[in-house]
């Protein structure tokens, strides 16, 4: 193999191979990144076994092949390249190294073979589908906070996507959840997702899948099968298996009787919590929320290091409530609004809130109190 | 004979030396050390803690030997020294204690006795210093330095009296020793028991350490032990000949510390109260057992035990671990922490049988065990409910109810099923 190519597409390219590559591998080809060559394009393909990216690239092959090197190194060594050069990857087959060269830089690494590296085994998709970039981007970027780091309950561990029955019709719908919090992200359904089975899509992958998504103009080619799952844009393949497990039927735990409604300028909020959270440093702070009429007072109560307390000016007509809340949960949450009122919709002190933007019903999120 | 010595019956003091017997009692139990009355950093470890209390409070134990321990399958968590001089030792197997010694009575541990005695104890030493470092509950550090003025007599004398006072009022003995650091007032506790008292100084420190085996550094296990060997390094003569970077290179952290050791230096202060980091309980079955419903009982009676000592030290726990020991000994560890901190045994038993359920296929097991880590006071934990198990906080309502109950009428007032499996 002998290729030539510009630095700035090959280092796109092995910096999403090499964030596949897991850090610490017990099996040496899993550190490294598949190069090959063919026509007028290199593809670079990392795995985890979990996830499989293949990155295109367009290249000068003078002569096609293919061989496999430690991605990390090969990355770092094109990140320190100056922008603009060109870099040739030689492999000549007999010496097991790779060569790589740019202007005066030239440096070797050890390749491992080819026909060792683990390719993922196809798979037959039932549902095929093309959906724009920000779409994507909102689903997931939204749901994504609420995902489960705990390990016993690995269900939890991604992002359940699914088609879902609204009152106006039939939705892509996003669910992540940890037992404290939840979103529930809804987008139109694209043509052709009809048919796509619900699968959980784990946070690495959903990781991985966010950087495939910064252009605005993109469309992005997902497939879905019940074990696997596909994003695709013209350069870059993304395939993961999906999480092995049921979701929990997620509809009970959103609450739709709460009648106190509390409407209040996210902006403000958001950073009236940041502000009184300061006084905690308790892995678990609590924020209590006491509402009368348009009025709502945050406060925070340290004993070791002190209290805080703020009012704002809300729209509240419902009677006054006092409610506490894990600080960090409260900022997150307040975070993913992008209008400018969030809408809170209280029970009581002891029961799940619901929070959306406005009236708009597409984003929703729940929160579970805690004594405070 | 200017050796400064010390009668450790009548507790006489004698700065000018004395003679074998004690000129004022007769008694030949005199210590004489040059350093005798200059050492402040003394360790006491009572003499067979548990058995002595069982002989205490039932006399015609006195000349028999005791093993204190549960089942047949459990270990041997302490000889007397009837026992002792069969061979029986501590985390003995108990089948192979009973070959040594078939003779012996096993009784079974009695926490709540022993707990009592260790607080009496714990007052009386309260009484010579506020610096008290409790290693378990029959033996600690004390740092005694400056108390000379305001017991108007040095350590040593005060540490006799110590132990003099254990005999008489509780009728429990113990072994002390007396040095210029924890490392070596260790070493020194255990050099002459039971009823021991010895004294390592400064001045032979080094003659005493020269070919004393590294196994009798505290934390120098059978494994890091043989680590040690495979290295060259048995006697502390070994350990001194090394460097101190080599040492550091070969065994990371530990090898600055046996750089120390080696020279018999342990800068480490006599820290009072160390707070336990987990708290946690475990069963070792008489036979072998796959059988996920006897496991899961167990399971849920740990983790109630777990809870009970957590609610009655008003703390709780981000961490679940669960143990497992395969019949082929081997130990499997499995940990999972929790968003909130928790002291509710529903809420342990439940994370913990979730561990479980990825380990049911390694059986069969000889012991389990439930423990919990990452300690907060409990005002921090239990605070807010889970949305994917809307029962849970009703449950937890139910055991702080039932917790009520079994404060006024016992432990046995209210049971869960599963605690009868």
């Amino acid at each position: 193999m002998k290729i030539s190519i510009e630095r700035n597409a090959l280092l796109r390219a092995v910096s999403q191979a090499q964030s596949v590559v897991e850090r610490r591998n017990t099996i040496p080809i899993l550190s490294n990144v598949l190069i090959e060559a063919e026509g007028d394009s290199a593809s670079f393909r990392a795995t985890d076994l979990d996830i499989e990216v293949v990155d295109k690239a367009t290249a000068m092959v003078e002569r096609a092949g293919a061989t496999t090197v430690a991605a990390v190194t090969l990355h770092e060594i094109v990140r320190k390249l100056p922008d603009g050069a060109q870099v040739k990857l030689t492999d000549d087959g007999a010496s097991g190294r790779l060569t790589v060269e740019a202007g005066r830089s030239n440096f070797s690494l050890a390749t491992l073979p080819k026909e060792d590296f683990p390719v993922m085994a196809t798979s037959e998709y039932t549902a095929n589908f093309s959906a724009p970039a920000p779409m994507l981007r909102r689903l997931f970027d939204k749901s994504k906070f609420a995902i489960s780091t705990e390990e016993t309950r690995y269900y939890l561990n991604g992002v359940f996507m699914h088609v879902a029955e609204e009152s106006g019709g039939q939705v892509l719908r996003c669910v992540a959840t940890d037992g404290h919090r939840l979103a529930r992200i809804d987008a139109d359904l694209p043509d052709g997702a009809a048919t796509m089975p619900g699968v959980i899509v784990p946070r690495k992958t959903v990781g991985e899948l966010r950087k495939l998504l910064d252009d605005d103009d993109m469309q992005v080619a997902v497939s879905v099968s019940e074990s696997k799952v596909r994003f695709a844009t013209p350069e870059i393949t993304l395939t993961s298996k999906v999480i092995d497990g049921t979701f929990p039927d997620y509809t009970r735990v959103i609450p739709a009787g709460n009648t106190r409604k509390l409407e209040v300028d996210a902006a403000e909020f958001a950073k009236a919590v940041d502000r009184v959270a300061t006084v905690s440093s308790e892995r678990s702070r609590a924020v209590k929320l006491v509402l009368d009429e348009d009025r709502l007072v945050l406060s925070v109560n340290a004993p070791d290091s002190g209290n805080a307390e703020e009012e704002l000016v809300v729209a509240y007509g419902d009677e006054p409530l006092e409610i506490g809340f894990n600080a960090k949960y409260l900022l997150e949450i307040a975070g993913q609004v992008d209008k400018e009122n969030a809408v809170f919709m209280f029970n009581s002190s002891g029961d799940p809130t619901l929070m959306r933007e406005g009236n708009d019903t597409s984003a929703v999120y729940v929160v579970m109190p805690m004594r405070v | 004979m200017t050796q400064p010595a010390l009668c450790r019956s009548c507790l006489t003091p004698f700065p000018g030396g004395a003679p074998a017997r004690c000129p004022a009692c007769r008694s030949p139990r005199v210590i004489r050390h040059a350093e005798l009355f200059d050492l402040t950093i003394a360790h006491m470890d009572c003499d067979a803690f548990y058995a002595s209390v069982e002989k205490r409070d039932n006399p015609e134990l006195a000349d028999k030997p005791v093993i204190i321990g549960g089942g047949k399958r459990g270990v041997v968590s302490t000889a007397c020294y009837i026992a002792r001089i069969k061979g029986v030792r501590s985390a003995m197997p108990m089948f192979q204690a009973l070959k040594l010694c078939p003779e012996a009575v096993i009784v079974r541990p009695r926490m709540a006795a022993y707990a009592e005695a260790s607080r009496a104890i714990r007052a009386m030493m309260e009484d010579l210093t506020p610096a008290i470092e409790p290693l378990s509950m029959d033996e600690a550090f004390m740092d005694l330095t400056g108390t000379t003025r305001l017991h108007g007599a040095p350590p040593a004398v005060m540490l006799a009296k110590l132990v003099a006072r254990m005999q008489s009022e509780l009728g429990l003995s113990g072994s002390i020793g007396l040095s210029h650091n924890k490392f070596l007032a260790k070493v020194a506790s255990d050099l002459d028991k039971p009823k021991g008292f010895s004294v390592i100084g400064k001045a032979e420190t080094d003659s005493f350490l020269h070919d004393k085996p590294l196994g009798m550094i505290w934390g120098v296990g059978p494994a890091f032990q043989s680590s040690l060997e495979a290295a060259g390094l048995r006697t502390f003569a070994d350990l001194k000949r090394w460097d101190r970077k080599d040492l550091a290179a070969r065994f990371g952290s530990s090898g600055d510390r046996l750089w120390h050791l080696a020279r018999g230096e342990d800068n480490r202060r006599v820290e009072r109260n160390s707070r336990a980091k987990s708290i946690s309980n475990e069963t070792t079955f008489n036979t072998d057992t796959a059988d996920t419903e006897l496991l899961d009982g167990h399971i849920w009676r740990l983790s109630e035990k777990v809870a009970d000592s957590c609610k009655a030290k008003g703390t709780a726990g981000r961490t679940v671990t669960l143990k497992l020991k395969r019949a082929d000994f081997k130990l499997i560890s499995r940990r999972t922490s929790l968003r909130d901190a928790t002291q509710i045994a529903d809420k342990i038993y439940r994370t913990a049988r979730d561990l479980f359920e990825g380990e049911i296929a390694s059986g069969p097991f000889r012991l389990i065990g439930v423990g919990l880590s990452d300690l907060c006071p409990e005002d921090q934990a239990d605070l807010s409910g889970d949305l994917l198990d809307p029962d849970a906080t009703r449950r937890a309502k139910a055991e702080r109810a039932t917790d009520k109950i079994r404060d006024r009428f016992g432990k046995d007032a209210i049971l869960k099923g599963r605690a009868l499996r």
